[in-house]
């Protein structure tokens, strides 16, 4: 917990609110479609695939590979201690794809493989806030 | 009206008078100058302009030009908008909405004067609000991005293990613009390099060196548009619009249906390609908007011109190079020639020029030149066939 945290923090609104309380208490929770079935992120209050309304938020398993990544050399405000960062695409085992950080590893081409297994963590960035990162699992 | 194919031509087409930086001039009047130019351009009386398609307000500009439209396209989807605008701008001659449009853009992209944003590029500018409920800002801006450095080619390390694609082939990208470039005056960079330059510049976003990013740059360029009937009016050598296309796919590359592909420039360039009744093989030049090296691999690639995996080793065999089978982006594009952020217009000047046969480093013979443009980051597409030979051949 910093009051100090420099770095965009992010202000749920009524579609995200369920992900933000969820991530608080350090669960990692998505939507999926009652009609079709199909998981997906980001929230919604509709199906991307069919547009139903059915939808209810469910707690993932946490796990996921590493899909995609980029190092970033020229850091944005907030974020200079980190530089080089990976700014990385984790795919959840339940299948959407989402933006992370990578922590727990030093972030290097060497170190960072694609599909590696990443496993949910949470930076308690304030009171309100605890953002998912993932580290390999 | 079941095509625009034939319906409308280019008749007048200019860049800003400077390119590159423009510490003088506000991006307003870097528009005005655009406009004027392609006026003199084709030699039009400019109140038989009766159509305006811009980013900036259209009411700004037809008042500053003391031009009364009766139709206007303020479509904003990117560096592609000016693409679309084209497009919406044949279909709107054809359907007899208007009868001459002029489409101008123009930003001071490198000194930001008059403009209301910070520099593209600038990671302080480009970062997000510090707190923020959008959605990019909810789920990306908490992780450090800092606008297309940082994004745009997010899919590229899944593109190279899916496919193959080598850190020397997507360096080869820029190796081979800069041949193009080093016959154009007109370039901002105009130095032959090497892989081995690019692999030596300072790395920006990995994998991506600076030598795969396009320039930061101030300019603009405009183009007034006619039927393909009074095309034949102007001095100019009318260059015909053939086909076109637009799409859109996500607002933000992570949630891209699949980050190795773009689906906007396939169905953009498949509407363009059906349209326009020519084939890949019929393409003599090609022109795809390259904010990053990775851009004309995929564009390559999703317009069908060489098969998923071929597009790097295509373009480093020299495919794309002078003395090449396809020349592609011959003006050195985004990497070389110049980028004020929404670089669609310059695509689009360069694809008129080789077609009129007037670019400066000319490729011999084009007759139907491709011209594909990318908006945000993969969010919007547009496509465009150019030809000179008109409808009654």
């Amino acid at each position: 917990m910093s009051s100090g945290y420099n770095k965009p923090i992010p202000v749920p609104t009524p579609e995200s609110d369920v992900f933000w309380e969820k991530a608080k208490q350090h669960e990692l929770w998505i939507q999926k479609c009652l009609n079709c079935n199909k998981p997906f992120f980001y929230p919604r209050m509709n199906c991307p695939n069919c547009l139903s309304d059915n939808l209810e938020w469910f707690k993932t398993g946490g796990m996921g590979t590493l899909y995609s990544y980029m190092i970033n050399h020229r850091p944005v405000p907030g974020f200079e201690e980190d530089a080089p960062y990976a700014i990385a695409i984790v795919q959840l085992d339940e299948g959407p794809r989402m933006m992370t950080n990578i922590v727990g590893i030093e972030n290097t081409p060497e170190n960072l493989i694609l599909d590696m297994k990443l496993k949910v963590v949470f930076d308690d960035v304030s009171d309100e806030i605890a953002i998912p990162k993932w580290e390999p699992a | 009206m079941d095509s625009l194919r034939y319906k409308a031509a280019i008749v007048g087409a200019s860049e800003t008078t400077e390119l590159g930086s423009i510490p003088d001039k506000t991006a307003f009047q870097l528009h005005v100058d655009a406009s004027v130019n392609a006026i003199n351009d084709c030699g039009i009386d400019k109140n038989e302009i009766d159509g305006i398609a811009t980013t900036m307000s259209p009411a700004a500009l037809a008042h500053y030009l003391g031009i009364i439209p009766t139709w206007i396209d303020n479509t904003q989807v990117g560096g592609t908008s000016f693409l679309v605008h084209v497009r919406h701008a044949a279909a709107a001659i054809a359907s007899g909405l208007c009868e001459t449009v002029l489409v101008a853009m123009a930003e001071s992209g490198r000194n930001r004067v008059g403009e209301q944003t910070g520099r593209i590029g600038d990671v302080a500018s480009m970062s997000g609000g510090r707190r923020d409920s959008s959605f990019p800002g909810q789920f990306e801006s908490i992780y450090g991005v800092a606008g297309p450095t940082t994004q745009f080619g997010m899919g590229v390390l899944r593109y190279m293990k899916e496919t193959g694609l080598t850190h020397e082939q997507l360096a080869s990208v820029p190796v081979a613009q800069r041949k193009w470039a080093n016959k154009v005056p007109r370039a901002m960079y105009r130095d032959i390099i090497t892989i081995e330059d690019v692999f030596n510049s300072r790395m920006i976003c990995y994998p991506f060196h600076l030598l795969e990013c396009c320039l930061v740059t101030d300019g603009g360029g405009a183009l007034i548009i006619t039927s393909a009937e009074r095309a034949k009016d102007f001095r100019t050598k009318p260059v015909y619009i053939m086909g076109t296309g637009e799409s859109v796919e996500s607002p933000v590359v992570s949630q891209m249906y699949d980050m190795t592909t773009s689906a906007a420039f396939k169905t953009s360039s498949k509407k363009a390609f059906e349209e326009a009744g020519v084939t890949q093989d019929d393409v003599d030049h090609l022109m795809v908007y390259d904010a990053f090296a990775h851009l004309p691999i995929y564009g390559l690639e999703d317009l069908g011109f060489v098969k998923r995996g071929e597009a790097g080793s295509f373009i480093e065999e020299g495919n794309t190079s002078p003395g090449g089978k396809l020349p592609m982006n011959t003006n050195g594009g985004g990497l070389s020639y110049t980028h004020s952020g929404m670089y669609g217009m310059y695509a689009i000047q360069e694809s008129v020029r080789q077609v009129r046969g007037e670019a400066a480093h000319q490729v011999d013979g084009v007759k139907t030149s491709f011209c594909q443009g990318v908006g945000g980051m993969f969010m919007a597409a547009g496509s465009l066939v150019f030809t000179n030979e008109g409808p009654h051949r």
